[in-house]
């Protein structure tokens, strides 16, 4: 078995991923919802390329070469129709992204290099998001609006109402996307975002995201809470909510683009929820072993792709390759890079002040210490 | 002779008006109440919000993110215990992001005993907040200091706690903040809210001036070789008392040392008083476990061992679970005025 366990237990084959039709189509479908197919390969590309760098950081947190893994494998269709969509940019005329810890397609999508995720997980002096401080996936990128990303649950929530007052005074239509798991709507702190956003006069330009992929670490959602969907929530708020198949790129991508364009236009929250799966457990302290019980985002898209003519087996392989030799490049490079040192633990904890006698430019360890 | 109250207020509209302050929020902070201690009373950015500790420290961090400069306030330090995550996760934004995220926010809060506030409005919150690593933390003695230090706290880009000592509020200094009219019945009828209707109400400000207390500089407010009293906040006015009474009535002399800042504290001046007088005295009204006076202690035993005459000394609140409303239990909990002539005494007297 591969460390990752990213190879299929042996169930019998499936019916054969050839092309079906002679024509290439325009438009690719789901249901009653349609994608262009232009837009479906980009989405489809980028799911890949985040899966190979998820599968490549799994594989580090096993290999010594980092000590912790998190991530979102399974949630790649959401991911990346959000990171393809966000307005990106820095200040409240663009969007903030409040997320948590599984969001890499969401930068890889908006154009993040995947040396800045591995140099995180790497803990390098180089890594842009936190320094080597920070777990994997913790990212902060001041000139994209994404805050830093912490591994308290749900704290996010409480602040996405602050970056929302702004762009609200603002005008334009730059939003705030806030994203967090189902489990963590336990905390009070999503019920703060729900009211604080509907203030009487005052409601707010917030996208509620939630993926629910229905476990917190071990627990199951049913054996903790009554709800069926974490849509019902909005409700009393009146609030406007949405509840799509994360799994389907096509319902996933159509949502978000509704969603974010009511936010936009209407200066108004909104609460989606999208039903996604977990491939790899909570994180590497669980084991990070690949759930073949769980739908693959990934794999249906594939079959999605092909069986509708927009791709065929043979580039489906080459994106892979291509995705993992990026992967594998990243870490090459980042584990070359330098580590931080002792001097760097103080460094960065206060902006340079102009009233500060103790700290005028950073710590520099106790006050008065020689 | 502003009060500490009206002197934060002025030094927020000060705020407002000259160094970008977008929003004064909290509980019962904007109108019509204009804060619980009239300290928010007719500032133009001043809004109420949910009764929700966690939104209010979790809105600040995001209004500061987008690059708004807020002050909000818990309106009782009991408050922020069910906050304390978020706080640590607003002093550590700079750090874990390294270097990306500037946290501009001030919080406010009253703090400390002397108001009869009973179990849940008396409790203490500088060594907790001393824990916050990131964090700055102030708490005035006096109301030009609080106006220095609420302005020193706007214009540093770093988190910054202001702890008002809530028994002093309605203290007046004598002296005068810059700009303020020279008599408090013209001040008040100027800013204070009527009672009754106010709807109609708007503040006349001062023309008021910058003053900044800068953040991590003690004041001496009294000079004598005889020992060294560290001491911020409500009991300033009593450790000053204590030290005049034995000046006065023994010929003791004292250097009393206001920290002003919690965090980062005045090193140099402490240590410079120790190695001067050799006997400390370290006083607060915060329970004496785990108490921010236990790291000075700490110092001064590493740092001057061998420049103390005798054993340092704390005086410090009790630890019990919290300040019962008859006054039996905070007289005897509490430090006061008596107590800390006693500690006072025994400090000069004790033979070296």
């Amino acid at each position: 078995m591969s460390e990752t366990n990213e190879e299929p237990p042996d169930f019998p084959p499936g019916p054969a991923r050839r092309v079906a039709r002679t024509a290439a189509p325009s438009v690719i479908r789901s249901g009653r919802e349609v994608m262009s197919v232009e837009l479906a390969l980009t989405v489809f590309r980028q799911m890949i390329r985040t899966r190979a760098l998820e599968e490549r950081s799994i594989k580090m947190s096993k290999s010594g070469e980092a000590y912790f893994w998190i991530g979102g494998p399974g949630e790649e269709a959401f991911n990346v129709s959000l990171g393809l969509q966000v307005h990106k940019g820095f200040g409240p005329a663009y969007d903030y992204l409040h997320l948590h810890y599984r969001n890499a397609g969401v930068l890889l999508a908006m154009g993040m290099p995947m040396i800045d995720h591995v140099r995180q997980l790497a803990m390098r002096w180089t890594d842009p998001h936190s320094r080597g401080r920070n777990f994997v996936g913790h990212y902060a990128v001041r000139a994209w609006n994404v805050v830093p990303v912490t591994s308290v649950i749900e704290v996010q929530f409480a602040m996405a109402p602050g970056t929302a007052r702004v762009q609200k005074r603002y005008g334009g239509e730059g939003i705030t996307i806030v994203v967090g798991g189902e489990a963590g709507t336990a905390e009070g702190d999503f019920e703060t975002c729900l009211n604080w956003s509907t203030r009487p006069g005052f409601e707010l330009p917030v996208l509620m995201v939630v993926t629910n992929n229905r476990y917190g670490i071990s627990t199951d959602i049913r054996s903790v809470s009554v709800e069926k969907e974490i849509t019902a929530r909005a409700a009393p708020y009146g609030i406007r909510a949405e509840t799509v198949d994360g799994n389907d790129p096509v319902a996933t991508w159509n949502a978000l683009d509704r969603a974010m364009r009511y936010c936009r236009r209407e200066r108004r929250p909104f609460l989606l929820e999208a039903m996604v799966s977990r491939l790899h457990g909570h994180s590497s302290s669980s084991g990070a072993q690949r759930d073949w019980n769980e739908v693959d985002v990934l794999a249906n898209f594939e079959q999605m792709l092909i069986d509708q003519g927009a791709i065929d087996s043979a580039t489906v392989k080459t994106l892979k390759d291509e995705a993992r030799a990026e992967a594998d490049a990243a870490v090459v490079a980042a584990m070359q890079e330098p580590q931080p040192t002792p001097a760097d633990v103080y460094r960065f904890t206060y902006a340079p002040s102009p009233v500060d006698v103790v700290y005028p430019e950073d710590y520099t360890g106790l006050p008065g210490a020689c | 002779m502003a009060s500490i109250a009206q002197a934060v207020r002025m030094a927020l509209h000060y705020g407002e008006t000259y160094l970008g302050v977008t929003d004064i929020f909290g509980e019962d902070v904007g109108p019509p109440l204009g804060g619980v201690f009239t300290v928010t009373q007719g500032l133009k950015t001043a809004w109420n919000t949910p009764l929700d500790e966690r939104g209010i420290i979790g809105t600040a961090m995001g209004i500061a993110y987008a690059g708004g400069r807020p002050v909000c306030e818990i309106q009782f330090c009991d408050y922020a215990l069910n906050v304390m995550d978020l706080l640590q996760v607003a002093g550590n934004q700079r750090w874990a992001s390294g270097g990306e995220f500037d946290l501009p926010i001030v919080v406010m809060t009253p703090t400390g005993a002397g108001i009869r506030g009973s179990i849940y409005h008396s409790h203490s919150f500088e060594s907790w907040a001393s824990r916050l690593a990131g964090w700055k933390i102030v708490c005035p003695s006096n109301a030009l200091d609080a106006y220095g230090l609420m302005i020193a706290a706007i214009k540093d880009p770093n988190p910054v706690f202001v702890l008002l000592p809530k028994a002093l509020l309605r203290a007046r200094d004598d002296r005068r903040i810059p700009g303020e009219p020279d008599d408090p019945d013209e001040l008040s009828r100027m800013i204070d809210a009527p009672v009754g209707d106010r709807s109609n109400w708007q503040p006349q400000w001062p023309e008021l001036q910058e003053y900044v207390v800068p953040i991590g500089k003690a004041d001496l407010v009294r000079e004598g070789a005889d020992g060294t009293v560290i001491c911020y906040g409500r009991l300033v006015p009593l450790c000053t008392q204590a030290a005049d009474e034995l000046a006065r009535d023994h010929g003791h002399r004292f250097d009393v040392i206001d920290l002003r800042s919690i965090f980062p504290y005045d090193w140099p001046l402490i240590s410079e008083s120790v190695r001067k007088t050799g006997r400390v005295l370290i006083v607060n009204e915060d329970t004496e476990v785990t108490n921010f006076g236990e790291h000075l202690l700490r110092r001064v035993i590493d740092e001057h061992f061998y420049d103390l005459l005798v054993r340092p000394r704390t005086l410090l609140g009790k630890h019990v679970p919290g300040i019962g409303m008859n006054q039996v239990y905070e007289t005897n909990s509490v430090p006061q005025l008596g107590d800390i002539r006693a500690a006072l005494r025994e400090l000069a007297t004790d033979p070296a």
